[in-house]
Protein backbone atom coordinates (compact mmCIF):
# COMPACT_ATOMS: atom_id res chain seq x y z
CA UNK A 1 0.00 0.00 0.00
CA UNK A 2 2.98 2.39 0.29
CA UNK A 3 3.11 3.37 -3.49
CA UNK A 4 -0.92 3.90 -3.38
CA UNK A 5 -0.29 6.65 -0.06
CA UNK A 6 2.33 8.30 -2.63
CA UNK A 7 -0.45 8.52 -4.74
CA UNK A 8 -2.97 9.67 -2.27
CA UNK A 9 -1.07 11.39 -0.11
CA UNK A 10 -3.44 13.34 2.56
CA UNK A 11 -3.29 16.79 0.91
CA UNK A 12 -4.57 15.38 -2.67
CA UNK A 13 -7.72 13.27 -0.94
CA UNK A 14 -8.35 16.47 1.11
CA UNK A 15 -8.57 18.65 -1.68
CA UNK A 16 -10.44 16.15 -3.64
CA UNK A 17 -13.08 15.69 -0.74
CA UNK A 18 -13.44 19.79 -0.17
CA UNK A 19 -11.45 21.36 -3.71
CA UNK A 20 -10.45 25.02 -2.91
CA UNK A 21 -12.20 28.29 -4.86
CA UNK A 22 -14.82 25.19 -6.70
CA UNK A 23 -16.86 28.23 -7.81
CA UNK A 24 -17.75 29.92 -11.01
CA UNK A 25 -15.71 33.60 -11.42
CA UNK A 26 -18.11 36.10 -12.35
CA UNK A 27 -16.71 38.28 -15.07
CA UNK A 28 -14.17 36.70 -15.37
CA UNK A 29 -11.81 38.05 -17.91
CA UNK A 30 -10.52 34.52 -19.13
CA UNK A 31 -11.64 31.37 -18.85
CA UNK A 32 -10.96 28.01 -20.56
CA UNK A 33 -12.16 24.13 -20.81
CA UNK A 34 -10.14 20.97 -20.64
CA UNK A 35 -11.71 17.26 -21.44
CA UNK A 36 -9.83 14.18 -20.47
CA UNK A 37 -11.90 12.02 -23.30
CA UNK A 38 -10.57 8.73 -21.39
CA UNK A 39 -11.85 9.17 -18.14
CA UNK A 40 -14.45 11.76 -18.63
CA UNK A 41 -12.70 14.39 -16.44
CA UNK A 42 -13.90 18.23 -17.27
CA UNK A 43 -12.91 21.50 -16.22
CA UNK A 44 -13.53 24.73 -16.79
CA UNK A 45 -11.30 27.54 -15.52
CA UNK A 46 -11.50 30.96 -14.25
CA UNK A 47 -9.36 33.54 -14.46
CA UNK A 48 -9.46 37.38 -13.46
CA UNK A 49 -6.38 39.27 -14.61
CA UNK A 50 -5.11 42.71 -12.99
CA UNK A 51 -2.49 43.60 -15.36
CA UNK A 52 -0.09 40.77 -15.56
CA UNK A 53 -1.28 39.40 -12.34
CA UNK A 54 -3.67 36.87 -11.42
CA UNK A 55 -6.21 38.45 -9.44
CA UNK A 56 -8.59 35.79 -8.94
CA UNK A 57 -8.89 32.20 -10.11
CA UNK A 58 -11.24 29.81 -9.69
CA UNK A 59 -12.52 25.92 -11.57
CA UNK A 60 -15.55 24.12 -11.82
CA UNK A 61 -15.44 20.57 -12.82
CA UNK A 62 -16.01 17.22 -12.49
CA UNK A 63 -12.98 14.73 -11.73
CA UNK A 64 -10.63 12.12 -9.93
CA UNK A 65 -8.71 12.95 -6.96
CA UNK A 66 -6.14 13.36 -8.86
CA UNK A 67 -7.34 16.12 -11.51
CA UNK A 68 -9.71 17.61 -8.63
CA UNK A 69 -7.14 17.86 -6.11
CA UNK A 70 -4.90 19.53 -8.62
CA UNK A 71 -7.31 22.30 -9.90
CA UNK A 72 -7.70 22.75 -6.37
CA UNK A 73 -4.28 23.38 -5.54
CA UNK A 74 -3.43 25.64 -8.54
CA UNK A 75 -5.83 27.77 -7.80
CA UNK A 76 -4.62 27.98 -4.44
CA UNK A 77 -1.06 28.71 -5.98
CA UNK A 78 -1.88 31.03 -8.37
CA UNK A 79 -3.63 33.96 -6.99
CA UNK A 80 -1.69 36.92 -7.36
CA UNK A 81 1.06 35.16 -8.94
CA UNK A 82 2.19 36.57 -12.88
CA UNK A 83 1.78 35.18 -15.82
CA UNK A 84 5.30 33.91 -16.81
CA UNK A 85 5.36 32.86 -13.13
CA UNK A 86 2.50 30.93 -13.63
CA UNK A 87 4.10 29.58 -16.90
CA UNK A 88 7.40 28.40 -15.19
CA UNK A 89 5.34 26.79 -12.18
CA UNK A 90 3.71 24.54 -14.90
CA UNK A 91 7.58 23.77 -16.16
CA UNK A 92 8.00 22.61 -12.46
CA UNK A 93 4.91 21.25 -11.90
CA UNK A 94 5.26 18.54 -15.22
CA UNK A 95 8.64 17.71 -13.89
CA UNK A 96 7.43 16.71 -10.75
CA UNK A 97 4.68 14.36 -12.04
CA UNK A 98 6.38 12.76 -15.11
CA UNK A 99 9.63 12.10 -12.57
CA UNK A 100 11.94 14.22 -14.38
CA UNK A 101 15.09 15.33 -12.06
CA UNK A 102 13.82 18.37 -10.69
CA UNK A 103 15.79 21.80 -11.67
CA UNK A 104 15.02 24.50 -10.53
CA UNK A 105 13.56 27.15 -13.03
CA UNK A 106 14.76 30.69 -13.47
CA UNK A 107 11.76 32.84 -12.02
CA UNK A 108 10.16 30.32 -10.91
CA UNK A 109 8.13 30.23 -7.46
CA UNK A 110 8.71 27.43 -4.87
CA UNK A 111 6.83 24.53 -5.67
CA UNK A 112 5.76 24.30 -2.48
CA UNK A 113 2.43 21.92 -1.55
CA UNK A 114 2.63 20.89 -5.52
CA UNK A 115 5.53 18.99 -4.55
CA UNK A 116 2.84 16.29 -2.78
CA UNK A 117 2.28 15.07 -6.90
CA UNK A 118 5.27 13.69 -6.83
CA UNK A 119 3.51 10.07 -6.24
CA UNK A 120 2.15 10.71 -9.45
CA UNK A 121 5.40 9.80 -11.38
CA UNK A 122 5.06 6.24 -10.28
CA UNK A 123 1.68 6.06 -12.36
CA UNK A 124 2.06 7.50 -15.77
CA UNK A 125 -1.70 6.82 -16.54
CA UNK A 126 -2.72 9.15 -14.09
CA UNK A 127 -0.16 11.77 -15.52
CA UNK A 128 -2.85 13.24 -17.80
CA UNK A 129 -5.39 13.51 -14.79
CA UNK A 130 -2.90 15.68 -12.75
CA UNK A 131 -1.80 18.32 -15.96
CA UNK A 132 -5.76 18.64 -17.01
CA UNK A 133 -5.50 21.78 -15.42
CA UNK A 134 -2.56 22.64 -16.16
CA UNK A 135 -3.15 22.74 -19.87
CA UNK A 136 -6.60 24.52 -19.67
CA UNK A 137 -4.36 27.16 -17.60
CA UNK A 138 -2.59 27.55 -20.58
CA UNK A 139 -5.06 27.72 -22.90
CA UNK A 140 -6.79 30.72 -20.69
CA UNK A 141 -3.74 32.56 -20.24
CA UNK A 142 -3.43 32.24 -24.35
CA UNK A 143 -7.06 32.95 -25.22
CA UNK A 144 -7.26 29.68 -26.94
CA UNK A 145 -11.23 28.91 -27.27
CA UNK A 146 -10.83 25.51 -28.40
CA UNK A 147 -11.48 22.94 -25.20
CA UNK A 148 -8.35 21.42 -24.37
CA UNK A 149 -7.78 17.64 -24.74
CA UNK A 150 -5.36 15.14 -23.01
CA UNK A 151 -5.66 12.88 -26.09
CA UNK B 1 -30.21 -22.44 -10.18
CA UNK B 2 -28.28 -21.77 -7.45
CA UNK B 3 -27.71 -17.96 -6.68
CA UNK B 4 -25.22 -16.76 -3.98
CA UNK B 5 -28.62 -16.13 -1.46
CA UNK B 6 -28.16 -19.35 -0.84
CA UNK B 7 -25.23 -19.87 1.97
CA UNK B 8 -23.72 -23.07 0.33
CA UNK B 9 -23.03 -21.45 -2.76
CA UNK B 10 -19.34 -19.74 -1.52
CA UNK B 11 -18.10 -23.80 -1.91
CA UNK B 12 -20.13 -24.92 -4.76
CA UNK B 13 -18.33 -22.27 -7.19
CA UNK B 14 -17.81 -25.41 -10.01
CA UNK B 15 -20.35 -27.51 -11.96
CA UNK B 16 -23.66 -27.03 -12.58
CA UNK B 17 -23.14 -29.24 -15.47
CA UNK B 18 -20.73 -31.88 -15.66
CA UNK B 19 -18.76 -30.59 -18.77
CA UNK B 20 -18.09 -27.42 -17.29
CA UNK B 21 -15.00 -27.39 -15.18
CA UNK B 22 -13.74 -24.42 -14.13
CA UNK B 23 -10.43 -25.21 -13.37
CA UNK B 24 -9.58 -26.84 -16.79
CA UNK B 25 -11.13 -23.78 -18.42
CA UNK B 26 -8.65 -20.83 -16.42
CA UNK B 27 -5.42 -23.90 -17.76
CA UNK B 28 -6.59 -23.10 -21.41
CA UNK B 29 -5.80 -19.46 -20.95
CA UNK B 30 -2.01 -18.19 -20.59
CA UNK B 31 -2.50 -15.02 -19.48
CA UNK B 32 -4.23 -15.87 -16.50
CA UNK B 33 -0.98 -17.94 -14.87
CA UNK B 34 0.56 -14.39 -14.32
CA UNK B 35 0.68 -11.93 -11.04
CA UNK B 36 0.69 -8.38 -11.27
CA UNK B 37 3.15 -6.61 -8.74
CA UNK B 38 3.07 -10.27 -6.93
CA UNK B 39 -0.67 -10.85 -7.08
CA UNK B 40 -2.32 -13.26 -9.69
CA UNK B 41 -4.32 -11.09 -12.17
CA UNK B 42 -8.19 -10.99 -11.56
CA UNK B 43 -9.20 -10.02 -15.05
CA UNK B 44 -12.89 -8.29 -14.92
CA UNK B 45 -13.07 -6.36 -17.69
CA UNK B 46 -14.46 -8.74 -20.34
CA UNK B 47 -16.99 -6.47 -22.03
CA UNK B 48 -13.74 -4.69 -23.34
CA UNK B 49 -12.25 -7.73 -24.70
CA UNK B 50 -11.66 -11.33 -23.54
CA UNK B 51 -8.91 -13.34 -22.65
CA UNK B 52 -7.37 -15.77 -25.74
CA UNK B 53 -7.72 -19.93 -25.16
CA UNK B 54 -4.01 -21.45 -26.04
CA UNK B 55 -6.12 -23.07 -28.97
CA UNK B 56 -7.09 -19.63 -30.49
CA UNK B 57 -3.22 -18.73 -30.56
CA UNK B 58 -2.37 -22.12 -31.71
CA UNK B 59 -4.75 -21.55 -34.65
CA UNK B 60 -3.57 -18.86 -35.85
CA UNK B 61 0.35 -19.76 -35.24
CA UNK B 62 -0.41 -22.47 -37.14
CA UNK B 63 -2.29 -20.62 -40.27
CA UNK B 64 1.02 -18.46 -40.82
CA UNK B 65 3.70 -21.60 -39.94
CA UNK B 66 2.09 -23.82 -42.04
CA UNK B 67 -0.35 -22.34 -44.67
CA UNK B 68 0.15 -18.69 -44.74
CA UNK B 69 -1.46 -17.93 -48.06
CA UNK B 70 -3.77 -15.73 -49.93
CA UNK B 71 -7.58 -16.90 -50.00
CA UNK B 72 -10.01 -17.39 -53.20
CA UNK B 73 -7.23 -17.08 -55.94
CA UNK B 74 -4.26 -19.94 -55.69
CA UNK B 75 -3.99 -22.66 -57.73
CA UNK B 76 -1.26 -24.09 -55.22
CA UNK B 77 -1.36 -26.25 -51.94
CA UNK B 78 -1.53 -23.55 -49.44
CA UNK B 79 -3.76 -21.91 -51.17
CA UNK B 80 -6.35 -24.42 -50.61
CA UNK B 81 -5.84 -24.90 -47.64
CA UNK B 82 -6.15 -21.74 -46.40
CA UNK B 83 -9.58 -21.04 -48.36
CA UNK B 84 -10.31 -24.00 -46.52
CA UNK B 85 -9.91 -22.76 -42.97
CA UNK B 86 -11.29 -19.52 -43.93
CA UNK B 87 -14.28 -20.45 -45.50
CA UNK B 88 -14.83 -23.16 -42.87
CA UNK B 89 -14.79 -20.79 -40.12
CA UNK B 90 -17.61 -19.19 -41.97
CA UNK B 91 -19.64 -22.39 -41.43
CA UNK B 92 -18.47 -22.54 -38.23
CA UNK B 93 -19.94 -19.01 -37.35
CA UNK B 94 -23.21 -19.96 -39.81
CA UNK B 95 -23.85 -22.97 -37.10
CA UNK B 96 -22.68 -20.55 -33.89
CA UNK B 97 -26.17 -18.28 -35.20
CA UNK B 98 -28.09 -20.97 -36.35
CA UNK B 99 -27.84 -18.79 -39.92
CA UNK B 100 -29.85 -20.72 -42.61
CA UNK B 101 -27.48 -19.99 -45.20
CA UNK B 102 -23.55 -19.83 -44.79
CA UNK B 103 -23.95 -16.69 -47.69
CA UNK B 104 -25.66 -15.08 -44.57
CA UNK B 105 -22.36 -14.49 -42.72
CA UNK B 106 -20.04 -11.49 -43.95
CA UNK B 107 -16.86 -11.00 -42.23
CA UNK B 108 -15.81 -7.63 -40.96
CA UNK B 109 -13.74 -6.09 -38.33
CA UNK B 110 -15.94 -6.34 -35.98
CA UNK B 111 -19.40 -4.92 -34.71
CA UNK B 112 -18.57 -1.39 -35.49
CA UNK B 113 -17.79 -2.04 -39.07
CA UNK B 114 -20.70 -4.17 -39.72
CA UNK B 115 -22.94 -1.33 -37.96
CA UNK B 116 -21.72 0.73 -40.82
CA UNK B 117 -21.72 -1.62 -43.55
CA UNK B 118 -25.46 -1.66 -42.88
CA UNK B 119 -25.64 2.06 -42.95
CA UNK B 120 -24.02 2.89 -45.81
CA UNK B 121 -25.06 -0.38 -47.67
CA UNK B 122 -28.64 -1.08 -46.78
CA UNK B 123 -30.49 2.46 -45.49
CA UNK B 124 -28.09 4.60 -47.34
CA UNK B 125 -29.45 4.44 -50.55
CA UNK B 126 -32.61 5.13 -50.07
CA UNK B 127 -32.68 7.00 -46.75
CA UNK B 128 -35.22 10.45 -47.42
CA UNK B 129 -35.76 12.83 -45.67
CA UNK B 130 -38.09 13.04 -42.41
CA UNK B 131 -37.37 9.19 -42.70
CA UNK B 132 -37.03 7.36 -38.59
CA UNK B 133 -33.87 5.42 -37.37
CA UNK B 134 -35.39 4.43 -33.98
CA UNK B 135 -32.56 3.11 -31.42
CA UNK B 136 -32.35 3.02 -27.56
CA UNK B 137 -31.02 5.24 -24.44
CA UNK B 138 -28.24 2.60 -24.01
CA UNK B 139 -26.43 2.14 -27.29
CA UNK B 140 -22.39 1.89 -27.44
CA UNK B 141 -21.82 4.96 -29.71
CA UNK B 142 -21.08 2.45 -32.50
CA UNK B 143 -24.67 2.15 -32.60
CA UNK B 144 -25.30 5.69 -32.48
CA UNK B 145 -22.82 7.35 -34.09
CA UNK B 146 -23.19 5.69 -37.55
CA UNK B 147 -27.05 6.48 -37.26
CA UNK B 148 -26.46 10.05 -36.58
CA UNK B 149 -23.88 10.93 -39.65
CA UNK B 150 -26.54 9.26 -41.94
CA UNK B 151 -29.48 11.11 -41.02
CA UNK B 152 -27.16 14.32 -41.17
CA UNK B 153 -26.39 13.26 -44.40
CA UNK B 154 -30.15 12.58 -45.28
CA UNK B 155 -32.00 15.19 -43.18
CA UNK B 156 -33.60 11.51 -41.42
CA UNK B 157 -34.14 11.52 -37.47
CA UNK B 158 -32.58 9.60 -35.27
CA UNK B 159 -35.22 8.92 -32.44
CA UNK B 160 -34.35 7.45 -28.69
CA UNK B 161 -36.28 4.88 -27.15
CA UNK B 162 -36.07 5.98 -23.54
CA UNK B 163 -35.02 3.52 -20.21
CA UNK B 164 -36.19 3.12 -17.06
CA UNK B 165 -33.97 3.55 -13.79
CA UNK B 166 -33.40 0.34 -13.57
CA UNK B 167 -31.83 0.29 -17.07
CA UNK B 168 -34.76 -1.21 -19.01
CA UNK B 169 -36.00 -0.64 -22.30
CA UNK B 170 -39.29 1.41 -21.51
CA UNK B 171 -41.70 -0.74 -24.39
CA UNK B 172 -44.57 1.39 -24.62
CA UNK B 173 -42.77 3.91 -25.24
CA UNK B 174 -41.04 2.25 -27.69
CA UNK B 175 -43.93 0.69 -29.46
CA UNK B 176 -44.99 4.61 -29.46
CA UNK B 177 -41.40 5.48 -31.44
CA UNK B 178 -42.32 2.83 -34.02
CA UNK B 179 -43.79 5.34 -36.78
CA UNK B 180 -44.95 4.92 -40.70
CA UNK B 181 -41.58 6.46 -41.16
CA UNK B 182 -39.47 4.27 -39.33
CA UNK B 183 -37.07 2.77 -41.66
CA UNK B 184 -34.90 0.79 -39.41
CA UNK B 185 -34.21 -0.21 -35.54
CA UNK B 186 -31.21 -0.53 -34.50
CA UNK B 187 -30.53 -1.92 -30.62
CA UNK B 188 -28.32 -3.78 -28.82
CA UNK B 189 -29.18 -7.44 -27.48
CA UNK B 190 -27.34 -6.51 -23.95
CA UNK B 191 -25.57 -3.21 -23.10
CA UNK B 192 -22.10 -2.94 -22.36
CA UNK B 193 -23.17 -0.46 -19.72
CA UNK B 194 -25.35 -1.70 -17.39
CA UNK B 195 -25.45 -5.59 -18.50
CA UNK B 196 -29.72 -5.19 -19.12
CA UNK B 197 -30.64 -7.53 -21.69
CA UNK B 198 -33.26 -6.46 -24.22
CA UNK B 199 -36.40 -7.87 -25.01
CA UNK B 200 -35.05 -8.51 -28.29
CA UNK B 201 -37.38 -11.13 -29.49
CA UNK B 202 -40.37 -8.62 -28.36
CA UNK B 203 -38.84 -5.69 -30.34
CA UNK B 204 -38.38 -7.42 -33.67
CA UNK B 205 -42.09 -8.75 -33.30
CA UNK B 206 -43.05 -5.14 -32.84
CA UNK B 207 -41.42 -4.06 -35.33
CA UNK B 208 -42.18 -6.32 -38.11
CA UNK B 209 -45.58 -6.16 -37.20
CA UNK B 210 -44.93 -2.51 -38.47
CA UNK B 211 -42.96 -3.93 -41.62
CA UNK B 212 -39.57 -2.61 -40.36
CA UNK B 213 -36.04 -4.04 -40.24
CA UNK B 214 -34.44 -4.75 -37.45
CA UNK B 215 -30.35 -4.75 -36.77
CA UNK B 216 -29.27 -6.47 -33.71
CA UNK B 217 -26.22 -5.28 -32.10
CA UNK B 218 -24.96 -8.60 -30.43
CA UNK B 219 -21.20 -7.34 -29.26
CA UNK B 220 -22.32 -7.70 -25.43
CA UNK B 221 -24.32 -11.61 -26.04
CA UNK B 222 -22.90 -13.96 -28.36
CA UNK B 223 -19.90 -14.78 -25.48
CA UNK B 224 -22.83 -15.35 -23.04
CA UNK B 225 -25.88 -16.84 -24.11
CA UNK B 226 -27.18 -19.11 -26.83
CA UNK B 227 -28.23 -16.86 -30.05
CA UNK B 228 -30.46 -18.28 -32.97
CA UNK B 229 -31.37 -15.49 -35.43
CA UNK B 230 -33.55 -17.64 -36.92
CA UNK B 231 -35.51 -17.72 -33.67
CA UNK B 232 -35.23 -14.46 -33.59
CA UNK B 233 -36.26 -13.30 -36.74
CA UNK B 234 -33.69 -10.82 -36.80
CA UNK B 235 -32.73 -8.71 -40.30
CA UNK B 236 -29.20 -8.04 -39.63
CA UNK B 237 -27.07 -8.91 -36.39
CA UNK B 238 -23.75 -7.96 -35.55
CA UNK B 239 -20.56 -9.17 -33.04
CA UNK B 240 -16.97 -9.01 -32.41
CA UNK B 241 -14.60 -11.93 -32.72
CA UNK B 242 -12.23 -10.45 -29.70
CA UNK B 243 -15.43 -10.18 -27.17
CA UNK B 244 -15.82 -14.03 -27.72
CA UNK B 245 -12.40 -15.17 -26.62
CA UNK B 246 -11.73 -15.00 -30.44
CA UNK B 247 -8.82 -12.27 -31.96
CA UNK B 248 -9.39 -8.29 -32.65
CA UNK B 249 -9.64 -7.64 -35.86
CA UNK B 250 -12.62 -10.03 -37.03
CA UNK B 251 -16.04 -9.88 -36.57
CA UNK B 252 -19.75 -10.88 -38.05
CA UNK B 253 -22.10 -9.27 -39.95
CA UNK B 254 -25.05 -11.76 -40.60
CA UNK B 255 -27.33 -10.63 -42.59
CA UNK B 256 -30.71 -11.98 -44.26
CA UNK B 257 -30.40 -13.09 -48.00
CA UNK B 258 -32.79 -11.26 -49.19
CA UNK B 259 -32.09 -8.20 -47.79
CA UNK B 260 -28.20 -8.71 -48.27
CA UNK B 261 -28.95 -9.54 -52.20
CA UNK B 262 -30.63 -6.33 -52.62
CA UNK B 263 -27.81 -4.01 -51.13
CA UNK B 264 -25.12 -2.29 -52.52
CA UNK B 265 -21.69 -3.25 -52.13
CA UNK B 266 -19.58 -1.35 -49.07
CA UNK B 267 -16.48 -1.04 -50.66
CA UNK B 268 -14.81 -1.99 -53.87
CA UNK B 269 -11.40 -4.43 -54.44
CA UNK B 270 -10.47 -7.67 -55.76
CA UNK B 271 -12.60 -10.12 -54.25
CA UNK B 272 -15.91 -8.66 -54.42
CA UNK B 273 -16.36 -8.60 -58.04
CA UNK B 274 -16.95 -11.09 -60.40
CA UNK B 275 -15.90 -9.29 -64.04
CA UNK B 276 -14.41 -6.09 -64.58
CA UNK B 277 -13.85 -4.02 -67.47
CA UNK B 278 -13.11 -0.10 -67.66
CA UNK B 279 -17.07 0.36 -68.78
CA UNK B 280 -18.63 -1.81 -66.36
CA UNK B 281 -18.08 -3.75 -63.04
CA UNK B 282 -20.23 -7.03 -62.19
CA UNK B 283 -20.25 -7.36 -58.31
CA UNK B 284 -19.37 -10.94 -56.97
CA UNK B 285 -22.26 -12.97 -55.21
CA UNK B 286 -23.11 -13.23 -51.51
CA UNK B 287 -20.95 -13.07 -49.17
CA UNK B 288 -17.79 -11.76 -51.08
CA UNK B 289 -19.89 -9.15 -52.62
CA UNK B 290 -19.23 -7.31 -49.45
CA UNK B 291 -15.79 -8.51 -48.48
CA UNK B 292 -13.55 -6.54 -50.79
CA UNK B 293 -9.38 -6.73 -50.59
CA UNK B 294 -7.51 -9.51 -48.55
CA UNK B 295 -9.39 -10.29 -45.44
CA UNK B 296 -8.01 -10.88 -42.05
CA UNK B 297 -7.58 -14.59 -43.21
CA UNK B 298 -5.66 -15.21 -39.41
CA UNK B 299 -7.91 -13.67 -37.50
CA UNK B 300 -10.62 -15.84 -39.53
CA UNK B 301 -9.36 -18.81 -38.61
CA UNK B 302 -8.61 -17.72 -34.93
CA UNK B 303 -12.43 -16.56 -34.70
CA UNK B 304 -13.43 -20.00 -35.94
CA UNK B 305 -11.56 -21.79 -33.22
CA UNK B 306 -13.22 -19.83 -30.46
CA UNK B 307 -16.18 -20.56 -31.59
CA UNK B 308 -15.19 -24.33 -31.21
CA UNK B 309 -14.08 -23.54 -28.41
CA UNK B 310 -17.29 -21.90 -26.54
CA UNK B 311 -19.08 -24.29 -28.12
CA UNK B 312 -17.71 -27.16 -26.87
CA UNK B 313 -17.96 -26.01 -23.20
CA UNK B 314 -21.54 -24.73 -24.02
CA UNK B 315 -23.22 -21.60 -24.55
CA UNK B 316 -25.97 -22.36 -21.66
CA UNK B 317 -23.64 -23.75 -19.27
CA UNK B 318 -21.15 -20.33 -20.03
CA UNK B 319 -24.57 -18.42 -19.19
CA UNK B 320 -25.08 -20.57 -16.10
CA UNK B 321 -22.22 -20.51 -14.74
CA UNK B 322 -21.50 -16.25 -14.94
CA UNK B 323 -25.64 -15.72 -14.46
CA UNK B 324 -24.27 -17.14 -10.62
CA UNK B 325 -20.94 -15.05 -10.62
CA UNK B 326 -23.21 -12.05 -11.49
CA UNK B 327 -25.57 -12.88 -8.57
CA UNK B 328 -22.45 -13.79 -6.03
CA UNK B 329 -21.12 -10.11 -6.79
CA UNK B 330 -24.68 -8.62 -6.69
CA UNK B 331 -25.12 -10.25 -3.11
CA UNK B 332 -21.63 -9.02 -2.46
CA UNK B 333 -21.72 -5.68 -3.31
CA UNK B 334 -25.47 -5.05 -1.66
CA UNK B 335 -23.25 -5.69 1.75
CA UNK B 336 -20.94 -2.90 0.70
CA UNK B 337 -21.70 0.70 2.38
CA UNK B 338 -21.87 3.41 0.41
CA UNK B 339 -22.17 1.55 -3.04
CA UNK B 340 -24.73 1.84 -5.73
CA UNK B 341 -25.23 -0.35 -8.60
CA UNK B 342 -26.34 1.70 -11.84
CA UNK B 343 -28.06 -1.21 -14.10
CA UNK B 344 -30.64 -3.23 -12.19
CA UNK B 345 -32.50 -4.67 -14.65
CA UNK B 346 -34.37 -8.03 -13.83
CA UNK B 347 -32.81 -9.40 -17.07
CA UNK B 348 -29.08 -8.95 -16.95
CA UNK B 349 -25.72 -10.38 -18.44
CA UNK B 350 -22.38 -10.51 -16.62
CA UNK B 351 -21.42 -6.99 -16.08
CA UNK B 352 -21.67 -5.02 -12.95
CA UNK B 353 -21.48 -1.36 -13.52
CA UNK B 354 -21.53 0.33 -9.51
CA UNK B 355 -20.69 3.73 -8.24
CA UNK B 356 -18.48 4.31 -4.63
CA UNK B 357 -19.90 7.24 -2.46
CA UNK B 358 -17.45 10.35 -3.03
CA UNK B 359 -14.77 8.15 -4.78
CA UNK B 360 -14.30 8.86 -8.60
CA UNK B 361 -14.29 5.62 -10.97
CA UNK B 362 -11.15 6.27 -12.15
CA UNK B 363 -9.46 6.14 -8.58
CA UNK B 364 -10.60 2.93 -7.81
CA UNK B 365 -9.51 1.16 -11.16
CA UNK B 366 -5.85 2.68 -10.27
CA UNK B 367 -6.06 1.09 -6.54
CA UNK B 368 -7.48 -2.47 -7.62
CA UNK B 369 -5.11 -2.20 -10.56
CA UNK B 370 -2.33 -2.09 -7.69
CA UNK B 371 -3.48 -5.56 -6.31
CA UNK B 372 -4.32 -6.86 -9.56
CA UNK B 373 -7.29 -6.35 -10.43
CA UNK B 374 -8.96 -5.31 -13.78
CA UNK B 375 -11.60 -3.49 -13.93
CA UNK B 376 -12.61 -0.37 -16.17
CA UNK B 377 -13.49 2.60 -15.62
CA UNK B 378 -15.10 5.75 -17.75
CA UNK B 379 -18.08 5.83 -19.88
CA UNK B 380 -17.78 2.93 -21.69
CA UNK B 381 -18.33 4.35 -25.00
CA UNK B 382 -21.89 4.58 -23.87
CA UNK B 383 -22.04 8.89 -22.57
CA UNK B 384 -25.57 8.92 -22.97
CA UNK B 385 -26.34 6.43 -20.57
CA UNK B 386 -23.87 8.29 -18.23
CA UNK B 387 -26.26 11.46 -18.85
CA UNK B 388 -29.36 9.23 -18.17
CA UNK B 389 -28.02 8.39 -14.42
CA UNK B 390 -26.51 11.77 -14.22
CA UNK B 391 -23.10 10.46 -13.28
CA UNK B 392 -20.02 10.90 -15.77
CA UNK B 393 -18.53 7.47 -15.41
CA UNK B 394 -18.81 4.34 -13.86
CA UNK B 395 -16.77 1.41 -12.27
CA UNK B 396 -17.60 -1.63 -14.31
CA UNK B 397 -16.60 -5.22 -13.56
CA UNK B 398 -17.72 -7.90 -16.29
CA UNK B 399 -17.50 -11.17 -15.71
CA UNK B 400 -16.12 -14.17 -18.38
CA UNK B 401 -16.31 -18.14 -18.19
CA UNK B 402 -12.92 -17.99 -16.82
CA UNK B 403 -13.95 -15.85 -13.58
CA UNK B 404 -14.56 -17.34 -10.10
CA UNK B 405 -16.19 -16.24 -6.95
CA UNK B 406 -12.60 -16.06 -5.36
CA UNK B 407 -12.09 -12.96 -7.75
CA UNK B 408 -15.01 -11.55 -6.28
CA UNK B 409 -13.83 -11.50 -3.45
CA UNK B 410 -10.58 -9.63 -4.10
CA UNK B 411 -12.52 -7.13 -5.90
CA UNK B 412 -15.23 -6.87 -2.61
CA UNK B 413 -11.64 -6.30 -0.61
CA UNK B 414 -10.41 -4.09 -2.94
CA UNK B 415 -13.66 -1.98 -2.86
CA UNK B 416 -13.15 -1.78 1.13
CA UNK B 417 -9.44 -0.90 0.37
CA UNK B 418 -10.75 2.05 -2.01
CA UNK B 419 -12.56 3.35 0.81
CA UNK B 420 -9.90 2.78 3.53
CA UNK B 421 -7.76 5.06 1.32
CA UNK B 422 -10.23 7.69 -0.41
CA UNK B 423 -12.11 7.87 3.27
C1 LIG C 1 -22.61 -3.13 -27.16
C2 LIG C 1 -21.41 -2.88 -28.02
N1 LIG C 1 -21.57 -2.57 -29.30
C3 LIG C 1 -20.53 -2.36 -30.11
C4 LIG C 1 -19.24 -2.41 -29.66
C5 LIG C 1 -18.12 -2.13 -30.61
O1 LIG C 1 -17.32 -3.23 -30.80
P1 LIG C 1 -15.97 -3.10 -31.63
O2 LIG C 1 -15.22 -1.95 -31.06
O3 LIG C 1 -15.29 -4.41 -31.42
O4 LIG C 1 -16.35 -2.88 -33.06
C6 LIG C 1 -19.01 -2.71 -28.31
C7 LIG C 1 -17.63 -2.73 -27.78
O5 LIG C 1 -17.33 -2.24 -26.73
C8 LIG C 1 -20.12 -2.95 -27.48
O6 LIG C 1 -19.95 -3.23 -26.18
Amino acid sequence: MADLRDLYQQIIVDHSRSPRNCRVLQGASLSAEGDNPLCGDHVTLYVQMEGERVKDISFQGNGCAISTASASLLTEMLKGKTRAEAEALFESFHDVVTGAPYVEKPGAPALGKLAVFAGVSQFPLRVKCATLVWHTLKAALNQIKEPVSTE
Amino acid sequence: MKTASNPSDHKTTQPLAAEFNLLQIRQDFPVLKQTIRGKPLVYLDNAATTQKPQCVMDAIVGFYAFDCSNVHRGVHELSRRATESYEGARLKVQKFLNAAESREIIFVRGATEGINLVAHSFLRPTLQPGDEILISAMEHHSNIVPWQMLCEERGAILRVAPINDLGELIMEAFEQLLSPRTRLVAITHVSNALGTITPIRHIISLAHGKGVPVLVDGAQAVAHMPVDVQELDCDFYVFSGHKLYGPTGIGVLYGNSELLEKMVPFQGGGDMISSVTFEKTTYNTLPYKFEAGTPNIAATIGLGAAIDYVSAIGLKNIAAHEHQLLAYATEAFARIPGVRLIGTASKKAAVLSFLVDGVHPHDIGTILDQDGVAIRAGHHCAQPVMARFGIPATTRASFGVYNTTAEIDALVAGIYKVKEIMG
